[in-house]
């Protein structure tokens, strides 16, 4: 293996003050040893944070759930609390990768996943995002997998993440820690569009570490549902995949939340979307007008113009499974 | 007790002789093999699929850590290309050697071999290998999405009758066109060579994950200029193989080169993008299938047009209309085959190689006959029936299709289907019912086999063919059993050595056909020679004749007199006691056609608000002759049916159609079926043994079960959907076309 230098950080501003633009954070290394040993990531440092006591979840006061950097996908999927409260979250956890990275990679591992762009894994292939101004050999190449909402010329990277999609719906904040000390950014500022620097992923500068993300406090009562659309059963990453979260006012929808995965350069909400649903019949109809709405600025590749109508289905069946289990919920409530 | 008609081991379940090792993880696997003072290599790939490699610039690698040497074209031995003969026994996978020249042929292709103290060392300097290359324009990155003709092969048509005049006068007409795309194997071991020089570079010995030590031997022999006996290969254990390690790979090659320039043991093992680009694949085919028939649904003629796709350094040919000769009776027939080289390592056989394809193409065919019918598929099968071989005129040994067909359909409930496009349904899903035939073909090679039973008790069989993991093992163990009446316990198997006599490839559901006889002819020649010990002065039984004697439960008896072979050896002080077997197909050849055959039952969930498809339950029964081993057989046809969905729905290779580069060498990429996507699955094995095949009535189960899956499950998802998919894998995309 390329030779680098590896330490363990045994405390948060220790960990934050390793970091340099050529160093990277190892916690579950999922993605950060994959790549290296494709020859993909040079780090020449590597700082284990695995030491750091950010493991907990917790309710706050004030309702929100905060999950510790470090709790692993599996704890996270499997926790009571986002079981009860975040199934949705739950949902998305357990339909990503496999149980054995799951046990491996941690909440903000997964935040940090990178694109699985095949350009992008192969070092002799071109790509802006890897090797910035190289260009990128997607657009014009085979680009099943890649992006038909927020790409830009110098790239079409899907953010691979099924967590996140969850977590875009479900709206949080990261907490973000340095030298200089916190500061919190929106779930849904946090990744880039990839514009003209694909390279820069998210918004963590050198010197920063995500210590917590932080969900806002559940809909109620409410369904929700995350659907996975892929060639195989299991162990794949979506081609597109839709999280939809809704409240029911009678028939009609009160709040509803949408966001895609697998189709998007970044986990894709849909506020469009959403409008279009809030006080319309929980009906085929009113999902099919989101679908539309949700996808309306998307454009195809040569490869993946499928996704378009496939991400359409899937916003469609998840708000219909949501709302049969917000009737359940509602139900449940009122037997209550 | 030699009475292979009413056997008490062979048919019976028996567990691994080698389970214990490969679950107490004793058994070694040739990427886990040591040897002392041994050194790594890493292949440096070809980045580019078409060209010509300008410059290697090799200062920064060298330099690196634990580096030791880096050979390529510069600097490589002269070496001999074998004679590449099937017949010789000296096939290799890809006729052209390592670093022969600087012309790059396909991406992968290796460009240098960076030997280092550690696989890590060897790895990270293989990337600082600078490979300078002009790219040349014109690459071919598959036969996909293009009409080239190709180059004829006339060895591999057939044809009878007048089809063509029969085609254009049929009442009904089938005239479709069919595509399927390249796979790859992924057997779960990838290749590696661990090379060893002796004796001051003179004798060479070999550890190879390979399904032909003897081939290997031969091919390496020719390449080295060595005599066959100063060269071993040995494979003990195989995680598999499904045709890409029949014959040898430049790896192998190059490898050998390395230990004996640095006079080190040298273990190279291809990473799993380098077993995908230049370690095997099934080619991509496209078939033109035209079918005949009145309307009472009899065939009247049967023309099968292919080509498939090799590689610019070899002449790989994916016969896939090998089995359609044999495959219904139809008086007007044409087969044709023909093969385009494209910028992809070299193809090479993958399980049921050729049928597989042809399969697909004509029982979707024959589907489609049925529809424009209005016939049930089942039916329509059964009008066609060969009760004998069309192709040879031959009778067939035994033929069981007929009671397939009964059986699966029977099981799987066939009668409940409303031949209805999209009739039957369950909540959001479409029900689809689909079934096809398959067959493939019973050969046999021949084979030696020694035996040895020793004065302590044990009785040793070796021979020099391999278990790749089918359990090869275990029914050589059974064979010796059963002939002896030895415990299994007491039975050493040595398997996997080419200093063995020479036993054959682990291919072509050939193995047990092939071997059992060997191993039974060696094991009653050493029975001979201790009938004659045990008769003759100061034997046992001396003074009775040979034929007086009983064999049974590990010794000989005469009435109530019994001793054990132990003591017949100990009473003349003999150690051991020798047996020869040499077995290989005989007059039987000329007499029948041997098939196997059998029939998949496959239901389909086609959800169409999401586009997506499963494969709810497969239902299958299979004409195989007599199973060894019936668990290992029965596993043998449900790992192929789980390959056939691999290969209805998932499976294909993606070369970039700019410059033919693989762009999904890795196991997430290419998309294999999972656990998660495993049906219900009911698999019933007839017992018909073939005795007129060989005297164990085995005609071999590796392949079977993948044929005709594939065509199954698009015959049900037209049921389900009333899209006729022709090309595989049916992807999500055509999926969409149809909802």
């Amino acid at each position: 293996m390329r030779a680098f230098a590896y330490s363990r950080a045994d405390s948060v501003d220790h960990a934050a003050h390793r970091i340099t633009h050529d160093a990277a954070f190892v916690a579950g290394g999922t993605t950060l040893l994959d790549l290296i040993k494709l020859d993909v990531l040079k780090p020449k440092n590597v700082v284990d944070i695995n030491a750091l006591p950010l493991k907990r979840v917790e309710r706050l006061d004030d309702g929100r759930l905060r999950i510790g950097a470090l709790v692993t996908n599996t704890d996270l999927a499997h926790h009571p609390e986002v079981k009860r409260h975040y199934p949705l979250l739950s949902q998305a956890l357990l339909a990503g990768a496999s149980t054995q990275l799951r046990n491996m990679a941690t909440t903000a591992g997964n935040v940090m996943q990178r694109t699985r762009c095949p350009y992008y894994r192969d070092a002799a292939a071109a790509c802006n995002r890897r090797e910035p101004g190289s260009g990128c050999d997607a657009r014009g190449g085979l680009n099943r997998l890649n992006a038909v909402l927020g790409g830009s010329d110098a790239c079409v990277a899907v953010h691979p993440s099924d967590m996140c999609v969850a977590m875009a719906a479900i709206g949080a904040t990261l907490t973000l820690s340095s030298a200089d000390g916190e500061r919190e950014v929106a779930f849904g500022d946090f990744h880039r569009l990839p514009g003209d620097t694909p390279h820069i992923e998210h918004d963590l500068a050198d010197g920063e570490l995500i210590t917590a993300i932080t969900l806002e406090p559940p809909l109620a009562p409410a369904g929700s549902y995350y659907l996975k659309l892929r060639d195989r059963a299991s162990y794949e990453f979506a081609l597109a995949s839709a999280a939809a979260q809704l409240s029911l006012d009678g028939e009609m929808i009160g709040e509803a939340r949408v966001a895609l995965g697998g189709v998007g350069t970044k986990p894709w909400r849909c506020p469009d979307a959403e409008a279009a649903l809030v006080g319309q019949p929980a009906q085929i109809a009113t999902f099919e007008r989101a679908a539309e709405i949700a996808l309306r600025d998307a454009t195809p590749l040569e490869h993946n113009a499928f996704k378009i109508p496939l991400a359409r289905q899937s916003i469609v069946r998840a708000l219909r499974e949501a709302t049969r289990l917000a009737r359940d919920e509602g139900k449940q409530e009122g037997q209550v | 007790m030699n009475d292979l008609t009413r056997p008490r081991v062979i048919g019976q379940r028996t567990p691994r002789i080698d389970g214990e090792f490969k679950l107490t993880g004793r058994a070694g696997y040739t990427g886990e093999l040591h040897a002392e003072g041994m050194l790594y290599g890493y292949p440096v790939p070809a980045t580019i699929a078409h060209g010509k490699l300008e410059a290697l610039e090799l200062d920064e690698a060298q330099a690196m850590p634990g580096v030791v040497d880096i050979f390529h074209h510069g600097n490589f031995d002269t070496l001999h290309r074998s004679p590449n003969s099937m017949g010789h026994g000296d096939q290799v996978s890809e006729v052209r050697l390592p670093f022969e020249d600087e012309t790059i042929h396909y991406h992968g292709q290796y460009v240098a071999l960076v030997v280092a103290k550690t696989f890590e060392q060897a790895r990270a300097a293989a990337y600082r290998v600078v490979a300078r290359y002009r790219q040349a324009s014109g690459a071919v990155p598959s036969l996909l999405g293009r009409d080239d003709e190709g180059l004829p092969i006339e060895s591999e048509g057939s044809s009878r009758g007048d089809p063509e005049a029969a085609f254009s006068g049929a009442p009904v007409k089938i005239d479709r066109t069919y595509h399927i795309a390249a796979e790859s194997h992924l057997q779960m071991e990838m290749h590696a060579t661990l090379a060893e020089w002796h004796d001051g570079g003179r004798r060479l010995v070999v550890h190879e994950s390979t399904q032909g030590v003897v081939y290997q031997r031969n091919a390496m022999a020719r390449i080295f200029d060595l005599a066959q006996e100063d060269l071993e290969v040995i494979s003990h254990y195989i995680g598999s193989g499904f045709g890409n390690k029949l014959f040898m790979w430049p790896h192998a090659v190059a490898t050998a080169v390395a230990a004996r320039r640095l006079q080190r043991p040298v273990k190279v093992v291809l990473p799993r993008q380098q077993d995908m680009m230049s370690g095997g694949n099934r080619p991509a085919s496209r078939q033109h299938i035209r079918l005949g028939a009145g309307r009472d649904g009899r065939l009247t003629s049967v023309i099968h047009d292919s080509i498939t796709e090799t590689s610019l350094v070899d002449r790989y040919i994916d016969s896939c209309g090998s089995a359609t000769p044999s495959f219904y009776a139809c008086d007007n027939l044409a087969v044709s085959q023909r093969i385009l080289p494209v910028n992809h390592g070299t193809p090479c056989p993958m399980r049921a190689p050729g049928e597989v394809s042809g399969i697909f193409a004509l029982e979707t065919a024959m589907d489609e006959l049925a529809v424009e019918l209005k016939m049930d598929p089942v039916e329509l099968r059964l009008r066609n029936y060969a009760e004998s071989d069309p192709e040879s005129g031959l009778p067939w040994s035994s033929k069981q299709l007929d009671k397939c067909l009964q059986s699966a359909a029977e099981r799987f409930g066939w009668d409940k289907r409303n031949p209805e496009v999209g009739s039957m349904r369950d909540g959001d899903e479409i029900i689809g019912y689909g079934m096809a035939s398959c067959t493939w073909f019973a050969g046999r090679q021949p084979c030696q086999a020694r035996v040895e039973l020793r004065a302590d008790g044990s009785l040793f069989v070796g021979c020099g063919t391999q278990d790749i993991g089918t359990g090869t093992y275990t029914i050589v163990a059974q064979t010796a059993a059963e002939l002896t009446g030895m415990p299994l316990a007491d039975i050493e198997v040595k398997l996997g050595e080419s200093g063995l006599p020479s036993g054959p490839l682990s291919g072509g559901s050939m193995a047990t056909a092939s071997t059992l006889p060997a191993v039974a002819a060696a094991v009653r020649d050493a029975l001979d020679a201790l009938k004659e010990v045990a008769t003759g002065n100061g034997g046992a039984f001396e003074g009775l004749s040979a034929d007086d004697l009983e064999v049974g439960q590990g010794g000989l008896s005469h009435g109530e007199h019994r001793v054990s072979f132990a003591e017949v050896l100990k009473t003349n002080k003999l150690a051991s006691v020798n047996g020869q077997g040499s077995t290989a197909p005989g007059a039987e050849q000329n007499a029948y056609s041997f098939r196997s055959f059998g029939a998949h039952f496959v239901e389909v969930r086609f959800d169409p608000g999401i586009s997506r498809v499963r494969v709810a339950r497969v239902v299958s029964s299979m004409d195989i002759g007599r199973a060894i081993n019936p668990p290992a057989a029965r596993n043998q046809v449900e790992g192929g049916i789980i390959m056939g969905i691999g290969m209805g729905l998932f499976e294909q290779l993606e070369y970039d159609p700019r410059d033919a580069r693989l762009i999904n060498s890795n196991v997430a990429d290419y998309i294999l079926p999972t656990h998660a996507d495993a049906p219900e699955i009911d698999v019933e094995l007839l017992d018909y043994p073939d005795f007129e095949f060989n005297e164990f009535g085995a005609r071999g189960v590796g392949e079977i079960g993948l044929t005709g899956v594939a065509p199954a499950i698009s015959n049900a998802l037209y049921h389900a959907t009333g899209k006729r998919h022709r090309d595989l894998p049916i992807t999500i995309e055509a999926l969409l076309a149809s909802s």
